[in-house]
């Protein structure tokens, strides 16, 4: 099962964003980028101020602010306009266009526009370098658009030669802790890496004297031009399209070894991450994630009582459901739904991967659902959990149990940007988190109160 | 630090006393300049998003909706559905094909489902572009089901906000005059432009019922479809705030005859005169009737009670924050003129003020009301805010949540005075609740971490 279900006609609180939305995000983990729409002014708005309230982070979005008019002429003087403005304001090193369902659909050629303007603007100087995704909004997730943002950054920017030492490190949309820890576990190893994006200082920043009107961080241009020349690539998402994606293309176009993982959440996914990195780089696990790992497998122990059998709804983006699945699987919590708003197709595939001979029975999957259908189906179930973002927060309360938040967007508490779901140490977290959250519920439920486990 | 202003935008900014006034505004937003204007859909939506027993459809691609799921602080006394987000989640065959048939079965399906007393169908810019016939669905969806359902004309790139409060107005305008009003009292009133944030209305109708006044509808905060519907009958339109329903009490006005007035609900100092306007309107239109009297010394009665109350727990945080320094950048300037007052009655200076749709008018009296050197800004960004903001040394700024970060990055303080906030600040008791937010936030002591302080 793992079709839309019930076939609904429309949507009702939605578990997925747009596309435009996706590719802001990927865009502003490159050093010195502008994240630009090209559509009218309330998309962009309506963008950031769905992603300060995740990250607590000025994040600054600019657009085109179409009007009428060019709506039926068709937008390109106001992008060019949009673009020099930006340029003047912000002297970015990049700026990353994304289309929006409105100029997809008065079929803006972005491309040519850029082509124009680069003749416009010959021999100026100070102009940023530009890359532009389409993303027309009336299909797939803001999944999607963050990974073709991507995408087309590699396309239009990696440049080959002679290989170098580097591996490209692709982790798809995580947090801004979960970025920091692949930096310093690719460190650990010894591995030149790239990551890209990498939003662990763009969205997680500083308190500033100055303020910057691009925040400092994000890969940089150069690193992204050299990824043409590394010798492998590691790509996470096992929902992630056959055909089109940044490690595919860098295969293709520059014969590098793409290696596709799941998140690596919870210890098998982890395990597969660090089995790789040790071929790579020809060392062994360093010590410090030895260790952790051994302290997770006995806090495993520890707790496993508490979870043996509870029953657990998970939603949100398709790989990030996958990890989670895979990582209450392996805990003992029976994942009794798994729902995504997304539509890749492979999502029940990449569970029954994941998740291997270690469930008794498998968890009805659904893809393309909204959280009225989540609801629908969950009332009969009767969840022990629900672990998701923030969005799923009035089904937990309609059902009186506890909510994990993980993933995107956390609205309702500080703090988003900084949960770790990845590697042992994100594992630690969220076993922990887990654990507590049924102790306290049965504490709470209690008429009791043992202060004891 | 560098000229703040993109070239285009200078005279979009005045500083009281430099020059003479003069603001341009009401300009379309210029192209890459990140402005903190939402559009014409975000417009419509904030108006209509009350009513709480009306199904609200977004007829779009999933993005609109979604962005908008319960942002607001509305809250209801009764139904929630305007909590949960409905869209048509346009897909690209739609698109191509058009939504039509895909709009009207979704609306079957959800009227059956949530038995709404009306709905509200949006248009967002993509049907525009296609050419969706909103209004042929509407209304056959209506003869279908008899439940009224309403076009919302709110395609984004239609104009600013202010476009949508008009096809907010437009489509609530359709209701009205559709009930029966038999029993409706001459001294009564209909409540525009409050939103119930944080349960305010229910504050501000227990002063009008204090002071023996019938409400005969919350148009746009605890809104319920019936009361919207013999809204023609009440004796008086009371709007508060600057742009978004003045159109319907005009429209109400020049149909149905029902005057309106202007008011603020926020300080003591603008919430007791929009008390005693309403008194004085009725003392004036039923000059002979002792009731009308009656109503003036229950007012001056409550104001009192209200006042004497408030004051002296004002006092702790008067003398806090005394001589501290707030900008303001809000969506509607209105409330911009409250803000002010309101922050000189705890002895605090603004030193910078803006809003996201003023008029000309508006800057003219914002300029009038605020001391010399204020900084009086149209349509800001991100850039220009963070500039004022040091360059002023602000103590406090007062924004919504797109403002927040720029605030918080440079250690500033900050109160959320938006349609997102929780808290309730409108009404005597929302003053208190102001000031105490402000303290609170200037107060603090992780400010003395901050770089800002540090340097020192
Ligand atoms: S759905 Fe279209 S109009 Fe709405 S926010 Fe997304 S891109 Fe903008």
């Amino acid at each position: 099962m793992s079709k839309k279900h019930p076939d609904y006609i429309s949507t009702t609180n939605a578990c997925k964003l747009c596309k435009p939305l996706g590719a802001c995000l990927a865009f502003k983990g490159i050093e010195g980028t502008v994240p630009y729409l090209h559509g009218s002014q309330g998309c962009a708005t309506y963008m950031r101020r769905y992603i300060i309230s995740h990250y607590n982070e000025p994040i600054d979005i600019a657009s085109s602010s179409l009007s009428e008019k060019n709506a039926i002429y068709g937008g390109g003087p106001n992008l060019k306009m949009g673009l020099t403005n930006v340029a003047e304001k912000y002297r970015p090193a990049m700026i990353g266009i994304a289309t929006t369902c409105l100029t997809e659909t008065i079929g803006d050629d972005v491309p040519m526009y850029l082509k124009e303007y680069a003749r416009d603007t010959e021999g100026s100087e100070g102009l940023p370098e530009f890359v532009n995704v389409s993303t027309p909004s009336y299909s797939g997730t803001h999944m999607e658009g963050f990974h073709g943002a991507i995408h087309e950054v590699i396309r239009q920017k990696a440049e080959g030669g002679p290989q170098a030492e580097t591996v490209n490190l692709l982790p798809g949309f995580v947090s801004s802790a979960d970025y920091r820890l692949l930096k310093e576990i690719m460190a650990a190893f010894g591995l030149n890496s790239t990551m890209l994006p990498d939003l662990s200082e763009t969205m997680d920043g500083q308190a500033l004297l100055e303020y910057e009107k691009i925040q400092s961080g994000g890969t940089p241009l150069a690193a992204i031009g050299a990824m043409g020349r590394s010798k492998a690539t590691i790509e996470f998402g096992r929902t992630l399209s056959g055909e089109e994606s940044g490690g595919l293309s860098l295969q293709k176009k520059f014969s590098i070894n793409n290696h596709r993982l799941g998140i690596p959440i919870g210890i098998e996914e982890t395990d597969r991450f660090f089995e790789l990195l040790s071929t790579l780089s020809g060392r062994p696990m360093p010590e410090k994630y030895a260790k952790e790992r051994g302290r997770l497998v006995d806090a495993y122990v520890d707790g496993h009582k508490y979870l043996f059998g509870k029953k657990a709804i998970i939603c949100g983006e398709e790989d990030l459901v996958v990890g989670m699945t895979a990582f209450l699987a392996e805990i003992g919590v029976f994942p009794i739904i798994c729902a995504s708003g997304g539509t890749s197709g492979r999502l029940a595939e990449a569970i029954a991967e994941v998740t291997g001979d270690m469930l008794s029975g498998q968890p009805a999957i659904y893809e393309g659902v909204d959280f009225f259908d989540i609801a629908e189906v969950a009332e009969t179930l009767g969840p022990d959990l629900l672990i998701g973002h923030s969005k799923g927060y009035p089904l937990a309360r309609k059902l009186n149990i506890p909510l994990i938040r993980v993933g995107f967007p956390v609205h309702d508490r500080v703090g988003g940007q900084r949960i770790l779901h990845l590697g042992y140490s994100g594992a630690q977290q969220l076993f922990d988190q887990v654990a507590n959250a049924f102790i306290a519920k049965k504490q709470a439920d209690s008429d009791v109160g043992y202060s004891y486990m | 630090m560098e000229a703040v202003a993109l070239k285009d935008r200078e005279n979009q900014i005045h500083v009281k006393g430099e020059a003479p006034f003069n603001i341009v505004c009401n300009k379309d937003s210029l192209a890459g300049a990140v402005s903190q204007r939402a559009c014409v859909f975000c417009g419509s939506r904030v108006v209509l998003y009350p009513i709480a027993d009306a199904l609200h459809l977004v007829h779009g691609p999933i993005g609109c909706a979604v962005y908008t799921w319960d942002i607001r602080g509305a809250l209801s006394s009764g139904p929630e559905l305007h909590r949960l987000s409905f869209s048509t989640d346009l897909q690209e065959m739609d698109v191509i094909f058009g939504g039509e048939k895909k709009l009207r079965r979704a609306l079957l399906e959800l009227i059956e489902r949530h038995s709404p007393k009306a709905a509200f169908v949006y248009s967002t810019c993509i049907v525009g572009i296609i050419g969706d016939d909103l209004e042929a669905v509407c209304n056959k969806v209506t003869e279908e089901t008899g439940i009224s359902v309403i076009p919302v004309q709110s395609e984004g790139f239609k104009g600013n906000k202010r476009a949508g409060y008009q096809a907010a107005c437009d489509a609530m305008f359709r209701l009205i005059g559709t009930g029966d009003t038999v029993g409706i009292s001459k001294y009564s009133l209909n409540i525009l432009g409050d939103f119930n944030l944080a349960g305010e209305i229910w504050m501000i109708r227990e002063y009008y019922e204090k002071m023996g006044i019938e409400v005969v509808a919350n148009i746009t905060g605890d809104g319920r479809v019936d009361d919207i519907r013999k809204a023609h009958g009440a004796g008086l339109n009371v709007v508060q705030c600057s742009g978004s329903t003045m159109q319907l009490a005009n429209m109400m006005e020049e149909e149905y005859g029902v005057p309106s007035l202007r008011v603020s609900y926020f300080g003591i100092e603008d919430m007791s005169e929009a008390l005693y306007d309403i008194a004085r309107f009725f003392q004036q239109k039923y000059p002979d009737d002792p009731e009308a009297d009656r109503i003036m010394e229950r007012t001056k009665a409550l104001v009192q009670e209200k006042v004497r109350e408030l004051v002296p727990k004002l006092e702790k945080y008067r003398k806090a924050l005394a001589g501290k320094k707030a900008a303001i950048y809000v969506g509607g300037s209105f409330k911009a003129f409250s803000l002010v007052k309101a922050f000189r009655l705890v002895d605090m200076e603004v030193v910078m003020v803006g809003s996201q749709t003023g008029t000309e008018e508006d800057y003219r009296e914002l300029e009038a009301i605020t001391d010399p050197g204020t900084i009086i800004i149209d349509d800001a960004n991100p850039l220009e805010l963070n500039s004022f903001l040091t360059e002023k040394g602000v103590d406090i700024f007062v924004g919504g949540v797109k403002e927040r970060p720029i605030a918080y990055k440079l250690g500033i303080g900050f109160c959320d005075h938006n349609h997102e906030r929780k808290e309730a600040l409108a009404g005597f008791e929302g003053m208190l609740n102001f000031a105490q937010e402000v303290y609170s936030s200037v107060m603090s002591p992780v400010w003395r971490f901050v770089p800002r302080n540090q340097e020192k």
